[in-house]
């Protein structure tokens, strides 16, 4: 284990607010190597390809044609449904093809490719709003739907659905999301860091638009910086708090970070924040409303910590959407040597990647490059039955008992032991002394109860 | 770039290193202080024993293992901490092959015949301290004196536990009067007759410390078992005096720390869940206290152990955790 990059850290703040627990979790080495590294803007790429279908819910319908000339800040999909947003040129060029290319969920999907013309020129539709507060919150939401804003934390849900909870949900708090649980990433550190100013801004259009007076900024206290900087920036803002949360993976889920900030279980069978009265936005989420909504800027670059023992210089990149990821790779120096394994997102929850031609998307907060050497090896043991992730479990699981039904195709009762509640955080399977994939088993039961369900 | 193989799999992509063997090691490592005061308290005969039983065990799992086509195991170290449980569960008297004899039955009906590590409802090592018990009544309760290495006769006294001492007191007299307790160091130390790593308390707790230190046990299991037995046997000394025995006598003396610590704790064998680890632990020592005051043996933690151990998969299901978001929490 790399315990050379674990430090001695004294507590940096007391609380305002009394902190709750959540049951459950780990605490892996953090490893946030590249959190002092400043963000760093990633050079134009020759080519971008801009996935249709960024965000939870339906694909967007490409708007250009082949041949077509396109500016940053361009459409080039529009949303199709409520539970979709548009998304638009990341550069200025012209659109090569629309076709289906390696997109980071595992297989290929429809994008748009463009050729940079090298001028990164903005469009000329940009809206801006000087005086964005005074506009009415449908406005607002509008705006950012419009703007293809969905959340950046990874699962990319779009954010005025999140923002739109039907009336007899009323809400009370915005939660602030800073937690950045996952060991490696520190894109959202460094946006803290860095522009602190803009996650601010949004989260006051955010609760404007929910018509909340309290607002909690919720960092994990491995990232003093960080707090000290967001206290002292909302110090004359008495509806924003800034509370430090014990390092604890995965303190960032939303459920996890409800329950640690105000003792809300968000209910079980297909619960949201918003049954409990509150809705969760992550730091560069806010950062991207603001954008939106302040100077008409949409959702085309994100920062995303590339990092690992298997890159030469990890690094926070400013970058363009639809960037192909070896690009990134290439711009922190390259693999250092034999690499194993690339992984979009965290360690915990991220998506090893077949091919280095998947491209950078809204969601996307890191790569994670391993070394051949670091992969884990070896196959499953039987269970020792030691309780390990029963008690790791943050959705207090039986994650051994799920895995073993899902093992003998026993989905009933799987389901009666709540496997569809599983969140998918890998704390079960981090701590497996038998190394059974258990997540992986887990899913596999979840996705053929869905499977069933839709059948009947 | 080049067009390199990368490799895919499952989130989530790093591990905490822990490791059957890793698990099963630490308890061999954490059993060396029990081991060194049986061999101080009982001479070379207990460290041939111990060795024995290892031997014997892991020589037993690779014949069986071969035997039925299954992969070899051995080297996990389950095998060597069945048998080291099972040695520091003999007395130091017995015979060599009786270890042997002991050390195939932990192997091969205690766990193989299940389908090997995991699959095992009982301890192993004290299914085969109970059939040579029953088996072989005389060798499995001789007790010999301890006396500290080099400084004893080649012919050991024999003695009686403390526990058994009390029974049969009790039997003979009808009531505890007269009987000298003796100095509570004594058992807390190991000073006295019984099995090869029961006797020494302090020896069984700096190992178990360990264990709990690293989280391979936690506190539910030992803490209920030995808190039952403190209780249950307060409640009756309270009562009548004449006819109990205090509770640290209870606690300190037999193989409860040693049961309490390393054989109730057996992962394979006891809850998964907090709250079903504690059901477990009260019921040990619930049915310890039940033999030990009105049963016919003096000492009864391994069938306490192994009564719970068929409980396990009832106790796993009434004691499943509250899943998140079904709970009740304060109101908003």
């Amino acid at each position: 284990m790399h315990e050379g990059s674990r430090r001695f850290r004294f507590e940096v703040s007391f609380p305002m607010t009394r902190l709750y627990f959540f049951q459950g979790g780990v605490h892996p080495s953090e490893l946030k190597i590249s959190q002092d590294t400043p963000i760093e803007e990633l050079k134009i790429p020759d080519r971008i390809v801009v996935p249709l279908s960024q965000h939870i819910g339906a694909p967007c319908e490409a708007t250009v044609a082949p041949g077509d000339r396109v500016r940053k800040g361009d459409r080039v999909g529009q949303a199709t449904g409520f539970v979709s947003v548009n998304v638009h040129a990341p550069i200025s060029g012209v659109v090569k093809s629309i076709g289906i290319f390696p997109h980071p969920i595992g297989r290929p999907l429809p994008a748009v490719e463009i050729e940079s013309d090298g001028e990164d020129a903005w469009t000329d539709k940009l809206k801006p709003h000087e005086k964005y507060m005074d506009l009415p919150p449908e406005t607002l939401k509008e705006i950012i739907r419009d703007m293809g804003v969905v959340g950046m934390g990874g699962a990319a849900f779009p954010t005025h659905v999140k923002f739109s909870p039907p009336k007899e949900r009323p809400i009370d708090t915005l939660i602030i999301n800073g937690a950045e649980c996952e060991p490696y990433l520190t894109a959202d550190h460094r946006l803290m860091l860095e522009e602190p100013e803009n996650i601010i801004a949004g989260s006051q259009i955010a609760m404007r638009i929910l018509g909340v007076d309290r607002g909690i900024i919720a960092i994990e206290s491995n990232k003093p910086d960080a707090i000290d900087k967001m206290k002292g920036l909302t110090e004359d803002i008495p509806v924003l708090e800034v509370v430090a949360l014990r390092v604890r993976y995965p303190q960032g889920a939303e459920k996890q970070l409800i329950k640690t900030l105000l003792n809300r279980e968000v209910p079980s069978s297909g619960g949201l924040p918003m049954d409990v009265g509150v809705i969760v936005q992550n730091v560069g989420t806010l950062s991207a409303i603001y954008k939106a909504v302040r100077f008409g800027i949409p959702l085309i670059e994100r920062i995303t910590t590339v990092t690992g023992s298997g890159v030469r210089e990890p690094k926070n990149l400013r970058v363009r959407i639809g960037t192909p990821i070896e690009v990134l790779i290439e711009a922190c120096g390259g693999f250092t040597s034999d690499v194993g394994k690339v992984i979009m997102g965290g360690p915990m929850m991220g998506v090893s990647q077949y091919s280095l031609e998947v491209p950078v998307v809204k969601g996307t907060s890191g790569i994670v490059v391993q070394l051949l050497s670091e992969v884990e090896e070896g196959s499953a043991q039987p269970c020792i039955r030691c309780g390990s992730c029963v008690r790791a479990c943050p959705a207090r699981l039986m994650p051994t008992v799920l895995g073993v039904f899902a093992q003998l195709d026993m989905f009933e009762e799987a389901e009666r032991y709540d496997v569809v509640e599983c969140i998918e955080c890998g704390c079960c399977d981090y701590v497996c002394p038998a190394k059974i994939p258990l997540v992986q088993l887990l899913r596999y039961a979840k996705a053929e109860i869905l499977t069933r369900k839709k059948a009947a | 770039m080049d067009d390199r193989q990368l490799i895919l799999s499952s989130s989530p992509h790093i591990h905490s290193g822990e490791s059957t063997p890793r698990i099963m090691y630490s308890v061999g490592v954490t059993l060396i202080p029990a081991m060194f005061m049986g061999v101080y308290l009982f001479g070379f005969r207990a460290l041939v024993v111990v060795l024995v039983s290892v031997v014997a065990g892991m020589a037993t799992e690779a014949i069986t293992q071969r035997i039925m086509g299954r992969k070899a195991t051995i080297a996990d170290g389950s095998a060597m901490v069945t048998g080291i449980l099972l040695a520091l569960n003999l007395p130091p008297t017995v015979p060599w092959w009786l270890v042997v004899v002991g050390s195939a039955i932990a192997i091969v009906i205690g766990k193989q015949i299940y389908g090997g590590l995991g699959y095992n409802p009982f301890n192993p090592a004290l299914v085969a301290r109970v059939i040579l018990l029953i088996s072989f009544p005389v060798q499995m309760t001789t007790w010999v004196k301890p006396g500290p290495l080099f400084s004893r006769t080649i012919d050991a006294v024999t003695t009686a536990t403390p526990l058994g001492e009390m029974k049969t007191h009790l039997m003979v007299k009808g009531t505890l009067e007269g009987f000298a307790m003796g100095d509570l160091w004594d058992p807390f130390v190991g000073n006295i007759g019984g099995c090869i790593g029961e006797t020494s308390v302090i020896a069984l707790l700096i190992g178990a410390g360990f264990l709990l230190y690293r989280g391979y046990i936690t506190w539910h299991i030992p803490v209920t078992f030995v808190g039952t037995v403190f209780i249950l046997s307060g409640l009756f000394w309270l009562i009548n005096p004449d006819r109990y025995m205090n509770p640290v006598f209870h606690i300190l003396t037999g193989g409860l720390m040693l049961g309490a610590f390393y054989m109730a704790t057996d992962m394979v064998t006891s809850p998964i869940t907090n709250r079903g680890m504690m059901v477990f632990g009260v019921g040990c020592g619930v049915i310890t206290m039940i033999i030990r005051l009105f049963g016919g043996y003096p000492e009864g933690v391994s069938y306490s152990i192994l009564l719970m151990n068929a409980a396990t998969p009832l106790i796993d299901r009434y004691t499943r955790p509250t899943t998140f978001g079904w709970r009740e929490v304060s109101p908003r």
